[in-house]
């Protein structure tokens, strides 16, 4: 009988800090510009330059700890981190390896109604490398490569999770709501296709019922949702089918390849570089003072899981409904501010999880470059409720919102879609409808309601949708009984 | 314990530095003889001895995040051994 | 005006003000002195003839017109070559190096721009820092004024050399183990390695940074206390940078020991020649006459002092010499690939002590020795500092030899001081910078035509009671003054 494995997975999260300047010198981390045009001679690792520790990048990390739930090492400090790599300025990368900023937080993901606890083991901060660029397709078919050093000492978190999960879609569940809860902070854009957000795993596998850990792999080069969850997924088939085969999993890191859709080995454990780690004689410990974390927390904003509950118990909203929203904090505050303008959270929330998003995600827009604002949204909600325009129309409005972000007033006007709700007006147009269609008149009188909805149809259609049909309802069978 | 050419051969490939047979006999010579030295360290009791790693009691030393100019293009490039389009053009990488 | 030369910086500056002197004619009596002895001595990789010349007549103009003058106004120096100079080739005497324009001036050379000293040239020394006599530099051995067979010391001879050869008044240097003390031993100078961090170290291209210390060559305490006072200070490019509430220097050279204790630790005078623990008596029999109380103590851990030091520094500089790499600035040599051109770059831009100390430094960080050399090597340096700063409780200061012998001789063509036998001349100046102290080097006397070179160690940040001491035994006592031999006189 064929043995059952179960995956066993942690994952190592880079998160650039949204700070103005670099980690240890005050270059700007602006993302793009051209090549060599955000260094200095520090970030340039030029002889007898000194690093000098930015105090925004600290209180960062602090924030991204306790948003994470972690404890806060009152000492922390800089090691280096030797090894070479032309992107590598001082051919050492100062990190915190022996003392990290924070440690032992979580993270809980909700899958299948489910939910499940990730730890996270430690949070260092750490100075990004530069970029290469490659004169061929790939790095191994090309001649040369050219070193870019704007992206050298930008700050970084590295999120350490415990070997916690057990499938591509707890991987992929923890990663969002780290997303998520990195956002609500405002540490980072956490965006990982502009690599702000990046990830590596570590994966192996083991027969169910086992407690011990089998031989992992890491798997880097992952850039979005999707393929750390494709990546996950083949590499489990992948494992498990070496271990079927009777043979062994080699410790080692695998690169994973988007187009092909599979993963394969970069270097082995045994190729693995010795780090040489030793504490940074350059840079004095950071010894947190209490009284500052008390202030950094104090300073977080309601995050997801409070925000979702508050959702469901005060709005009324469906779990499902109340967990997108929050999903991201822009959505969320956009919910907030349309709400405490147009007093109904149920609608809005339709309306955001429906026709917003679908926009949304179609023109793959963030909220913040999406032109519909809270006031335009409830300005059409109102216009809705108070039956000026009907809901097929409101449809039509929101979409010409979405793409001119002209006022919904101003839209109805110049598409000249004011709703007939004018009984003297409508009156002629039932009669009209009512003397056309005799069988259903007939139908209903005989006592089959649903021959109303034919016939408000109708009225519908004469007046080319613009008829209130509560209005017409009401007129329709005012007309029936007499 | 003690120096060995393959040991200086390991090390010297972690350091990146290419070295001729006659250099590679020499530095073990050498280093047999530092490391015999450093040998008496071991007669010394650091049980329950903290490290000095700082020498001075400083902690916190921030800046503040506050942006400045870096170098110039052609500061940035000066020095360097090959350029292409800004950029500091090295070897392909294996 | 050769009657210029070998005066110091505080007896120029009089006759600066009073219009005896003009800054061109002391720049360019220095730097004819430079050309008529810099071919035998070699103190200089490059000098700075025609900047040096601009600055003396700009600030002669200056003076014409009433200008107030800043401290070191006009006086000839020069800077050790691991000192970045903004547009001026910074080579740290290695092939590495040998076109290196820094876009940059390290702190204190902008401390000294401001304070308008002249800069006649930069000095050798051993490649990176990295020895003890300048025989690693890439260039050349640097010669001992008092003597050519000798050696200047390192790493910072070049610098020492310049002071005593009288070519330039000051220079400045760096000192991780000794590398100012030693050489300025050697070459009967004074050499001051203030408290780490009393001094910016930005733009000091870095050996062992938790022990390098921008430090200075100076022909007396004086001009030891003006140039210290010139370039001290915190600076936000160095966190380790402070400043110190004692920086008034120059108020603390007072004629006065009287009933200062000074420790004598007895573990510095085992195996000194003969003639050298002579000259520390005297100066013991003389600081006693002058009413100082002076005590001999122990400080057992100080034998382990050298080893400890040696792990430390080689592995800060395996580390601060990885960046050489040939990417961005520096030598590189051409490959196929950019393994191979890391290898080939370094293979052949580092001489032979320099990867001696980067080996030996990745040998005992690496994972398996981590804890047995270097984490070791910490802990002992806890050691040897907390029996220092001990002892420097109970005493204002302690009195050493500076180094056990006076300089050696340079190897000759292709040897370096494994020559020697090993033999390391740090081994008493080392112990101060584990600790972070301040300690000087002065002269006191000579053994065969050799400078023998004592040495006060100092509480942190105390360089004042240091200047103190020094001052008066200089001013009570002619064995401070040494001048070097004659020309020809071999
Ligand atoms: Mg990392
Ligand atoms: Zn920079």
């Amino acid at each position: 009988m064929a043995t059952a494995y179960e995956a066993v997975i942690g994952l190592e999260v880079h998160v650039e800090l949204k700070t103005n300047t670099k980690i240890f010198c005050s270059c700007t981390t602006e993302f793009g510009g051209d090549p060599n045009t955000h260094v200095c001679p520090g970030c340039l690792g030029f002889p007898g330059t000194l690093p000098v520790m930015n105090k925004k990048a600290v209180e960062y990390a602090v924030r991204a700890g306790l948003a994470l739930n972690c404890a806060i090492n009152p000492y922390s400090r800089f090691d280096r981190k030797n090894y070479f790599y032309p992107d590598l300025p001082t051919a050492y990368q100062i990190s915190q390896y022996f003392h990290p900023i924070c440690k032992e937080g979580y993270v809980e993901i909700e899958l299948g109604g489910k939910k499940k606890k990730i730890r996270i083991n430690r949070i260092h901060l750490e100075e990004d490398a530069g970029k290469l660029l490659h004169s061929g397709s790939s790095i191994t078919s090309s001649q040369y490569s050219m070193a870019d050093y704007n992206r050298a000492s930008v700050p970084l978190i590295e999120i350490v999770s415990e070997p916690d999960m057990r499938s591509p879609e707890e991987a992929r569940a923890y990663l969002e709501k780290l997303r998520a809860i990195l956002e609500y902070t405002g540490v980072s854009d956490v965006k990982m296709e502009q690599g702000s957000l990046r990830c590596d795993a570590n994966i192996s596998l083991r027969p169910v019922g086992s407690t011990e850990f089998g031989t992992k792999t890491e798997i880097k080069n992952m850039n979005s949702f999707r393929s750390l969850q494709r990546a996950l997924e083949y590499e489990i088939d992948r494992q498990q089918d070496v271990l079927e085969e009777g043979g062994t999993i080699i410790q080692e890191t695998r690169g994973w390849d988007e187009e092909k859709g599979i993963t394969s080995s970069m270097r082995s454990k045994e190729e693995a570089t010795d780090y040489r780690y030793f504490p940074d004689p350059n840079l004095p410990p950071i010894v947190l003072d209490p009284a500052w974390i008390k202030t950094i927390k104090a300073s977080l904003p309601e995050l997801p899981d409070a925000r979702k509950e508050r959702l469901v118990k005060e709005c009324g909203l469906s779990e499902y409904d109340a967990g997108i929203i929050t999903s991201s904090r822009s959505l969320a505050e956009f919910f907030d501010r349309t709400v405490v303008l147009f007093n109904e959270p149920k609608t809005v929330a339709n309306w955001m999880m429906g026709e917003y998003l679908r926009l949304l995600n179609a023109e793959g827009l963030e909220v913040s470059e999406s032109k519909v604002t809270p006031e335009k949204l409830a300005a059409l909600l109102k216009l809705q409720a108070d039956g000026k325009i009907s809901g097929k129309m409101a449809k039509v409005v929101f979409e010409e919102l979405f793409n001119t972000g002209k006022e919904p007033e101003t839209i109805v006007k110049e598409k000249g879609m004011v709703q007939i709700s004018d009984t003297g007006a409508l009156e002629e147009i039932v009669m009209k409808v009512l003397a056309a269609n005799p069988q259903s008149v007939a139908d209903y009188q005989a006592g089959k309601e649903k021959a109303i909805g034919f016939l408000v149809g109708q009225v519908m259609k004469e007046t080319k949708g613009q008829a209130n049909p509560g209005i017409v309802n009401q007129l329709l069978k005012k007309k029936l009984s007499e | 314990m003690g120096m060995t050419i393959e040991k200086v051969r390991s090390v010297a490939d972690l350091a990146r530095i290419e070295l001729t047979a006659e250099e590679e006999q020499r530095i073990t010579e050498a280093l047999q003889a530092v490391l015999k030295q450093t040998e008496a360290l071991k007669q010394v009791n650091t049980e329950q001895v903290e490290p000095t790693i700082y020498v001075r009691p400083l902690q916190n030393v921030f800046r503040e995040d506050e942006v400045q100019e870096g170098l110039v293009m052609e500061e940035v490039l000066a020095n360097a051994p090959e350029t292409e389009n800004g950029c500091f053009k090295v070897p392909r990488i294996l | 005006m050769s009657s210029l030369l070998g005066l110091t910086a505080h007896q120029l500056q009089g006759l600066l003000e009073k219009k005896e002197l003009s800054c061109a004619e002391l720049v360019k009596a220095h730097l004819a002195k430079i050309e008529e002895s810099d071919g035998e001595i070699k103190a200089f990789t490059r000098v700075t003839r025609e900047a040096a010349l601009e600055q003396a007549q700009a600030m002669d103009a200056q003076r014409s017109r009433g200008e107030g003058l800043a401290p070191l106004a006009g006086i000839p120096m020069a800077l050790s070559d691991n000192l970045c100079t903004k547009g001026i080739v910074t080579t740290c005497s290695s092939r590495m190096l040998e076109n290196f324009r820094p876009p940059y001036n390290a702190t204190v050379v902008e401390k000294l721009q401001e304070a308008a000293a002249v800069l006649l040239g930069k000095c050798n020394l051993d490649e990176f820092g990295l020895g003890d006599s300048t025989e690693s530099s890439a260039f050349f051995p640097t010669r001992n004024p008092h003597d050519l067979q000798a050696s200047a010391g390192g790493a910072c001879g070049g610098a020492a050399a310049a002071v005593a050869a009288q070519e330039v008044v000051f220079a400045l240097g760096s000192d991780a183990g000794g590398s100012v003390r030693q050489p300025a031993a050697f070459c009967g100078v004074i050499g001051l390695k203030p408290t780490y961090g009393l001094v910016s170290g930005y733009g000091l291209i870095a050996a062992g940074s938790s022990l390098d210390q921008v430090g200075c060559f100076t022909r007396d305490f004086t001009d030891g206390a003006l140039v210290l006072e010139s370039i001290c200070g915190a600076d936000v490019q160095d966190s380790n940078s402070v400043s110190s509430p004692h920086t008034d220097f120059t108020k603390h050279l007072v004629n006065d020991v009287k009933g200062l204790k000074i420790g004598l630790p007895k573990e510095y005078i085992e195996g000194v020649a003969p003639k050298v623990k002579t000259a520390y008596e005297q100066a013991v029999a003389k600081l006693e006459e002058l009413g100082a109380v002076c005590e001999e103590l122990s400080l057992p851990h100080t034998k382990y002092a050298l080893p400890c030091y040696e792990i430390v520094l080689a592995a800060e500089a395996s580390s601060n010499l990885a960046r050489y790499d040939g990417v961005r600035y520096g030598l590189r040599v051409e490959a196929e690939d950019v393994e191979s051109m890391y290898n080939k770059t370094r293979g052949q831009g580092f001489g032979e002590e320099a990867k001696k100390q980067i080996l030996f430094g990745t040998y005992v960080l690496s994972a398996q020795q981590y804890q047995d050399y270097y984490l070791k090597a910490l802990k002992v340096r806890t050691l040897i500092k907390q029996e220092l700063e001990q002892a420097l409780e109970k005493y204002d200061c302690l009195l050493t030899p500076t180094t056990p012998t006076v300089a050696f001789n340079l190897a000759g063509k292709g040897k370096n001081h494994h020559g020697r036998g090993g033999v390391q001349t740090h081994g008493l100046t080392c112990p101060a910078s584990l600790a972070g102290l301040p300690a000087v080097s002065f002269p006191f006397g000579k053994a065969q035509g050799r400078p023998i070179g004592l040495q006060l160690i100092g509480r942190a940040f105390g360089e004042g009671m240091l200047l103190r001491v020094g001052y008066t035994l200089e001013q009570n006592t002619d064995l401070t003054q040494l001048s070097p031999a004659v020309k020809g006189e071999r």
